[in-house]
């Protein structure tokens, strides 16, 4: 793997930026006929603007849960959610579908674009919603699929689209309303490792140029490389919270362990 | 690519969807699943021709009564046709608009229940809940609008050949337009108004859900 390294180390991220997103004791339980599931346990966390965070954990350790707490896709039974110090729980729907649309991009393991339209019209349906006149949706469109290597392929409906194709123009959409933050689900959870280490680099590159604040749940370790914080989940809570310079030695450790199990 | 970072703060409200942009993207689905609607519009349109034969013939009948030759009214009068739609007529009526609008709904719960992926993400690239229920409104009004015509036109037609094929000529020369274009208009009205209707409880239903319930469903 060591030859494929072309991921190198994000400086580390000015530590007095604000907070753009802060959970305070969140909760989810989901209810299951006769018992209760516990998907979190209280969460507790802060990010600031422009750091690129991996929340790592075992499947169903609840890191999706907490990607759609994050990303206001769904209601904490307990607990608030804080984007740039907003009450999420506060919004209207109004706010809420503004939220999503300008602020936040979402990233999705399934691509989740829309088959019915084509690469172009996908990416550009959240600036749409933004209210930006069609002319200059089509050339910012055009702009960003150029942007992620698919300045080809801008007519092409996803079906004509390879996996790695579609996350990129996944991520082409994330982008369309200049997002504050990029929430990424086991973004390279359908890609095989070079298409995913493709997609990794993108979102660093984001990260540095734009200032873009990335929070990716993941089980790809290729994460690591790149971030500058990693949480790490366990049985819906916060175990760890690791500083990138603390986890080197894990790390390689870690890499060692991936290279030997059989995908 | 922009380089602009979005501002910090402030959460504003302003979101929209032109209705050209609806329209394009309701059609396009509509075309998609081409021959599901055509199997909704086909619903429509054989309810509405069924309500449109009897209000036309009715009319004609009416029209014949009154200005028909005396050997057409003869006719007419033997046979006991009734210038007025009957009990029974009006039963028959209200039942084929029913199945229409239960084929209507059906077939728009089909349609929403397998897109429910897509309306999560569109939630999540911003689409406001008003906004799914007014492509899947745009969606079955335009069904509704091409199946009721078809039927209004059919069930016109249809009657007027009918009546031709007893009492010759005279159906066209006694002709009631102005009656038979508001009767048309009452069925086009119906069809439009059951297939809005059909489609509004499941349209509501898909965009009160959460974006993460919705794109959890799998179908
Ligand atoms: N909508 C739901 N209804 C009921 N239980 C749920 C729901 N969503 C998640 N869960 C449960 O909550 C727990 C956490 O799930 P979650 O999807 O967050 O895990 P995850 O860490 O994302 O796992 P993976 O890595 O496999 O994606 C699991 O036990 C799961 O079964
Ligand atoms: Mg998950």
């Amino acid at each position: 793997m060591s030859e494929e390294q072309t991921v190198t180390a994000p400086e580390p991220k000015a530590p007095d930026q604000p907070n753009i997103v802060r959970t305070r004791g969140v909760k989810k339980i989901y209810r299951m006929g006769t018992f209760d599931l516990e998907a979190l346990k209280g969460v507790d966390m802060e990010i600031k603007r422009g750091e690129y965070i991996s929340i790592m954990g075992p499947s169903g350790s609840g890191k999706s849960t907490l990607f759609n707490m994050i990303g206001a896709l769904d209601k904490p039974s307990e607990g608030k959610v804080y984007i740039d110090e907003v009450d999420v729980a506060q919004l209207d729907a109004y706010e809420l579908a503004w939220l999503r649309c300008r602020k936040i991009g979402y990233i999705f393991q399934t691509f989740n674009l829309i088959p019915v339209m084509t690469a172009l019209e996908n990416v550009t349906l959240p600036m749409i919603f933004a209210g930006i006149p069609t002319d200059e949706s089509i050339d910012k469109g055009v702009g960003l699929l150029e942007r992620v290597g698919l300045g080809g392929r801008v007519q092409h409906k996803p079906l004509e689209l390879s996996g790695g194709q579609q996350q990129r123009v996944a991520v082409a959409r994330a982008l369309a309303n200049d997002p504050a933050i990029v929430l990424a689900d086991e973004p390279t959870g359908n890609l095989d490792r070079k298409t995913g280490r493709e997609i990794i680099e993108l979102l660093r590159e984001l990260n540095e140029e734009n200032e873009v604040t990335i929070i990716s749940a993941t089980h790809d370790l290729k994460m690591l490389d790149v971030s500058d914080r990693i949480l790490w989940v366990q049985d819906g809570k916060i175990e760890r919270d690791q500083k990138r310079e603390e986890l080197d030695l894990d790390v390689g450790q870690l890499e060692h362990d991936e290279e030997n199990t059989i995908e | 690519m922009s380089t602009q970072v979005a501002t910090v703060g402030t959460i504003e409200k302003q979101i929209s969807l032109p209705l050209t942009e609806a329209i394009k993207i309701a059609f396009r689905s509509l075309k998609i699943r081409f021959w599901r609607s055509l199997i909704t519009i086909g619903g429509i349109f054989f309810g509405i021709a069924f309500l449109m034969s009897i209000l036309t013939s009715t009319a004609i009948n009416g029209a014949l009564l009154e200005g028909g030759s005396a050997q057409v009214r003869a006719l007419l009068e033997q046979k006991g046709t009734d210038a007025e739609a009957g009990v029974q007529q009006i039963w028959l009526v209200t039942l084929s608009l029913l199945v229409c609008a239960v084929g209507i709904t059906n077939a728009m719960l089909m349609s929403v229940t397998e897109r429910y992926r897509e309306i999560g993400t569109m939630k999540c690239l911003g689409a406001l809940d008003k906004f799914i229920v007014e492509l899947f409104l745009l969606e079955s009004a335009f069904q509704g609008l091409v199946g009721s015509l078809g039927g209004v036109i059919l069930g016109c037609l249809f009657m007027l050949l009918s009546s031709m094929s007893s009492y010759g000529t005279e159906p066209i020369s006694v002709f009631p337009l102005y009656s038979v274009l508001e009767y048309g208009a009452y069925s086009l009205g119906a069809g439009l108004f059951l297939s809005v209707i059909g489609a509004m409880y499941p349209a509501y239903r898909a965009a009160k859900m959460p974006p993460a319930d919705a794109m959890r469903t799998e179908v």
